[in-house]
């Protein structure tokens, strides 16, 4: 493929430099697949899957060469949705910082708010309350099954069955009608706080939340039925993206997608946080490393999210939901409204926040849906983070992605991308 | 419990191989952060790798201290699967012309997070396979994670399109 | 339309421009540039609770040529600002724009230097709808906004291009 010939078939208007230095790069990209050097019917093509395309994950963009029907190499351009997160992070306190989380992995908002949490708690030595830990707990696994909800969805109306996303959110109105009860507000709730969660369960979210897990495992077996020994379904992921897992572990892949080639890291298993090393529940792997192993995994998770929320709802207790010490936490809005040191400790912790002390780092990683999220925290004394990484998962497999998708054929591109299940928001923070 | 001896036999072992040029250990976290001297980065990386078996390599970033000296650290995010240990290994580089040997012949998931460290905030990585920026657009002039570079950005240093349609 | 060419200068009826006017207003098909957290509400508001069908916008048709508003949902980083432009530009007139939620509106709760502050900076918006995100109900509320608009201000005669 010859640069110019196509630098001038192409009239980049906006940004030459990162256009040419992208085409180039491709060029360059190192393979082992054969190229046909004579060309006589021109099959081979340079296809740009540009940022905006129907495969609805946001703004991605592919640029791949074809030869026919197959990818030679492809190269993933990410950044159209880049905001500068972590340059936002360090002007505000820790607990504004909240909503940010929550844009970041915009589809289990509730996991990127304690993932953050447990950081800052971590760092500044804050103990939270057990009941506060079960609703965390709870209202995660409520997230990761609908961001799985929302990947079976979409994976499946781009690889052509388009009612299945409308059952899918019919479930995830169901969880959006939890959140609303328990948090406020539909999906990007910033319901964890720092020291605990905002406010308590009322015994309509309760009851609610009852009735979904008691009717959820029957959508599951309906669709498992539906799904697991279709022909069609099976045939178009079977064998389709495989990664084997040195490969799998060398590129950095986390989640199911690291999990559906036989390595079981789960960070709920590895370093337990919260409370999961006193619940009972199952890891689900896969040897193949296919798009079938991934959508298995998935699935399973789902049920296992589900024996989880059981689990925990039998076992939390009456108790305080955040911790009482007024310089980590925000005091109850009673003890606000109705005390003099409640509002000013309350104007404090506004005002300048939690203080952790300076010099010190913190790591946490909680296992989100997409895989593991951590958060890096160094501190300089003040309410303000001196530095703040988001190690997001979809950034890692993204990066798994360039080389699964080489060697694959062109009509695979979005079911693969759908088994990989990145989330734009989160890894172009 | 043995998670801990595990912890504590590594950093024993990886005092006996660096010696001095491990320049500390900051044991008072969960996971220990070493800092290193930047000339022995290419190689206990392999030992890492190799002998001690931390395949997994989850994060690299960087930290602007803004001291005078050393001003960028880098930060490496390593994970053994086997023992479950995991450290975070630290290197300090210069404000002038920063540069470090990359690691993506090591560890392959260093490749994307080598190019956002050079992104953000200009520590070039030599040897590099495709050293290009990752977020902002390559004609970008600047680093925006350094802590000079303002929040709101600098006006007028990224383009915005025009609102008359293209004539072509 | 090639209304006024075929029937002669100047040469319109009343009921002609309300049946263009109401055929418009109740078949508009979105064009979804759903960037970011915004783009999920906006999937449900395609779902089957805040059925937008109904209301004409039957598909979502993910292809410039063939829709009549566009959504723009999410921030909008500059990198992805002349893509947005581009696609806008291929949009056939009449079109309509909605800025969703308070990132395309404003730049939201990010004032950052990656971030547009508000998509109207190189887009002609109609409809600016607040929230972050807004709930679909608002997004309908948008949509009958726009239907309104174009039943109220828009004109078979007067939609030209010079």
């Amino acid at each position: 493929m010859d640069l110019d010939k196509t630098q001038s078939e192409y009239n980049a208007t906006f940004f030459k430099e990162h256009q040419k230095a992208l085409y180039k790069s491709l060029e360059d990209k190192h393979t082992t697949v054969e190229i046909d050097k004579d060309d006589p019917l021109e099959t081979q093509m340079i296809l740009n899957m540009g940022p905006q395309h129907p495969a609805t994950h946001g703004v991605l963009r592919i640029v791949m060469e074809l030869n026919g029907e197959k990818i030679v190499r492809s190269k993933l351009d990410i950044g159209y949705l880049h905001r500068g997160v972590e340059k936002i992070a360090e002007n505000k306190t820790y607990q504004e910082f909240m909503p940010y989380t929550d844009r970041m992995d915009y589809l289990a908002p509730y996991s990127n708010n304690v993932a953050f949490c447990l950081a800052v708690e971590k760092i500044a030595h804050i103990e939270v309350p057990e009941r506060a830990q079960y609703i965390r707990m709870i209202c995660s696994e409520l997230a990761r099954i609908s961001s799985h909800l929302l990947w079976l969805g979409t994976m499946l109306m781009d690889a052509g069955a388009v009612s299945f996303f409308i059952w899918t959110f019919r479930e995830r109105e169901r969880l959006y009608d939890i959140f609303d009860e328990v948090a406020g507000h539909r999906f990007t709730v910033s319901h964890s706080r720092i020291g605990g969660v905002a406010n308590d369960f009322t015994e309509d979210a309760l009851n609610s939340i009852n009735e979904f897990v008691g009717a959820f495992p029957k959508e599951l077996k309906d669709w498992n039925k539906f799904l697991n020994r279709n022909r069609i379904f099976i045939d178009r992921n079977k064998d389709v993206g495989v990664v084997d897992h040195e490969k799998a572990i060398d590129l950095g892949l986390t989640g199911p997608t690291l999990r559906a080639t036989g390595i079981a890291y789960d960070i709920r298993k590895f370093d337990p946080y919260m409370l999961y090393n006193q619940i009972d529940f199952e890891v689900p792997t896969r040897l193949e490393g296919d798009n079938l192993a991934r959508y298995f995994c998935r699935m399973e998770e789902m049920a296992e999210s589900i024996k989880i929320i059981k689990q925990c709802l039998g076992k939390i207790k009456k108790g305080p939901i955040r911790t009482d010490n007024a310089k980590k936490a925000y005091p109850s809005k009673d003890e606000v409204y109705y005390s003099m040191e409640g509002l000013i400790h309350d104007f404090m912790m506004t005002d300048t926040g939690v203080c952790p002390p300076d010099g010190a780092e913190s790591y946490h990683s909680v296992e989100g849906p997409k895989g593991e999220l951590g958060y890096y925290i160094q501190s300089d004394g003040t309410g303000h983070p001196w530095r703040v990484k988001v190690n997001s998962p979809s950034f890692s497999n993204l990066q798994g992605l360039e080389q699964i998708l080489d060697g694959e054929m062109v009509a695979d591109t979005v079911v693969i991308i759908g088994g990989v299940d990145p989330v734009m928001g989160e890894s172009d923070k | 419990m043995s998670e801990k001896t595990a912890k504590e036999q590594f950093l024993d072992d990886i005092k006996k191989y660096l010696g001095d040029d491990l320049l500390e250990i900051q044991d008072g976290y969960e996971f220990p952060n070493i800092l290193i001297r930047k000339d022995r980065l290419h190689e206990t990386c392999q030992w890492l790798k190799h002998e001690q078996h931390f395949i997994y390599l989850v994060d690299v970033f960087g930290t602007d201290r803004f001291t005078s000296e050393g001003r960028f650290e880098v930060i490496y995010n390593v994970v053994c699967l086997r023992t479950r240990v995991r450290i975070f290994l630290k290197v300090r580089v210069e404000e002038e012309n920063p540069s470090l040997p990359t690691l993506s012949d090591i560890w392959r998931s260093a490749n994307w997070n080598e190019r956002e460290t050079y992104d953000m905030f200009g520590i070039t990585f030599e040897g590099h396979p495709d050293l290009r920026r990752m977020y902002m657009p390559e004609d970008y002039q600047y680093y925006p994670l350094r802590k000079e570079f303002p929040l709101i950005g600098v006006p007028g240093s990224i383009e915005l399109p025009s609102t008359t349609p293209d004539k072509a | 339309m090639g209304l006024e060419s075929a029937m002669g200068e100047g040469y319109f009826t009343t009921t002609v421009d309300s049946l263009a006017k109401w055929s418009r207003s109740n078949a508009v098909w979105p064009m979804p540039m759903g960037l970011a957290c915004c783009a999920i509400e906006m999937m449900a508001f395609a779902g089957p609770r805040y059925d937008a069908a109904r209301f004409g916008s039957e598909v979502m048709r993910f292809s410039p040529r063939q829709s009549d508003v566009m959504i723009v949902a999410g921030w909008c980083s500059y990198k992805m600002s002349h893509a947005i432009r581009r696609i806008w530009d291929q949009m056939p007139d009449p079109k309509w724009c909605i800025a969703m939620g308070a990132c395309a509106s404003t730049g939201g709760m990010h004032r950052c230097y990656g971030v547009v502050q508000g998509v109207d900076n190189f887009l002609p918006v109609d409809v600016y709808i607040s929230g972050c995100p807004p709930r679909p109900d608002s997004l309908l509320n948008a949509l009958m906004k726009i239907q309104e608009k174009i039943r109220n201000e828009q004109s078979v005669l007067l939609d030209t291009n010079e």
